[in-house]
């Protein structure tokens, strides 16, 4: 077991724990917005940066709210927030994946309770965007993700392999479907994102 | 209460969304209850949530509201939107599955004619034969 289960298993979801996921996840995604972006603009519409960096500013505006609430409120609250700010189809894709989230963890979640929610919410999303995984998007992310913590594995370095990995996947959802084979050769951004936030998590669980 | 099916046009780019909404008004007329909304929370291109949820108010109709895309980001806050409506307009409220200016000028057509809602989302998705 590594020190972020071990970590994670003893760690109280307080107020203070709570403020700081929120507070490392939002920072991480807005201090790599540019990167997102120019991932973005090579396979997409160019706006993931931008929209994902506006959502978590708005997240941190209103933290001293989602901090106070229990982690299930707080995740169903920032969740609805980035629906609202993100715009895009991250918007909707992002907030069902935290509203999903909140839906399914106990305020005091251990690993298993993670790796359930996890999977609960990768089918939320998947309703969402009507996509399965291994076709270049978060999914291809987060279902490795939620195998590892299943299986008590490093979760990070699963979603960092992962999101790589999409580099030669041929996509065919969202508008890099368009590009048909010149999505080849690009790293997904939305995975990317999504491996951004698995990190961040981890590094306030593992006390980095 | 109005007594035609009511159109909401959803488009990444605003001028879009209006043109179309332009196009509707010419060609269709006044009687059904149309509302359009294009951009990105941050005024650049692209849709949200918010105010499609507004466009639907705007347009809300008994018979229910159909909704023209473009792409899938529109598609996907469309689907976002309805999920947050009220429980008695659920399942009034459809996304149509056609090309967003011909569809809505399609859609409005069936609807003035006082059409119900799965009339004239099937007559906006004949434009995509098969």
């Amino acid at each position: 077991m590594s020190s972020a289960q071990a970590a994670a298993k003893i760690m109280s979801f307080d107020e203070t724990t709570r403020r700081r996921l929120i507070e490392t996840v939002a920072r991480r995604v807005i201090a790599h917005a540019d990167e997102l972006t120019a991932l973005d603009q090579a396979i997409g519409d160019g706006d993931h940066g931008v929209n994902m960096k506006r959502g978590f500013e708005a997240v941190l505006a209103d933290i001293d709210s989602h901090a106070a609430k229990p982690l299930p409120d707080a995740l169903k609250a920032i969740g609805m927030a980035l629906v609202m700010k993100v715009g895009g189809a991250s918007g909707p894709l992002y907030g069902t994946l935290f509203m999903a989230l909140g839906k399914e963890l106990p305020a005091e979640p251990t690993i298993a309770d993670a790796a359930r929610a996890l999977g609960a919410a990768i089918d939320a999303v998947k309703a969402r965007g009507k996509s399965e995984v291994g076709q270049k998007t978060m999914l291809d992310v987060l279902a490795p993700v939620r195998e590892a913590l299943a299986a008590e594995k490093d979760p990070v370095a699963a979603a960092n392999a992962a999101a790589e990995a999409t580099i030669p996947v041929k996509a065919v959802r969202g508008r890099a479907s368009f590009l048909g084979d010149r999505s080849i050769g690009h790293m997904d951004p939305g995975a990317r994102s999504s491996a951004l936030m698995i990190a961040a998590v981890a590094d306030v669980l593992e006390g980095r | 209460m109005t007594a035609n099916v009511g159109i909401v046009i959803v488009s990444h780019s605003a001028e879009v969304a209006r043109g179309t909404a332009d196009m509707v008004r010419q060609m269709v007329g006044d009687e059904v209850p149309l509302a359009f909304c294009g951009g990105d929370p941050g005024g650049g291109l692209g849709t949200n949530v918010e105010s499609i949820m507004n466009a639907i108010d705007q347009a809300w109709s008994d018979k229910g509201v159909a909704i023209l895309v473009d792409l899938g980001g529109a598609e996907t806050n469309s689907e976002m939107a309805i999920e947050m409506q009220p429980p008695e307009r659920q399942g009034r409220i459809v996304v149509c599955n056609a090309p967003i200016v011909e569809g809505a000028v399609m859609a409005a057509t069936e609807a003035s004619g006082g059409a119900g809602l799965a009339d004239v989302k099937r007559t906006a998705e004949e434009l995509y034969p098969g």
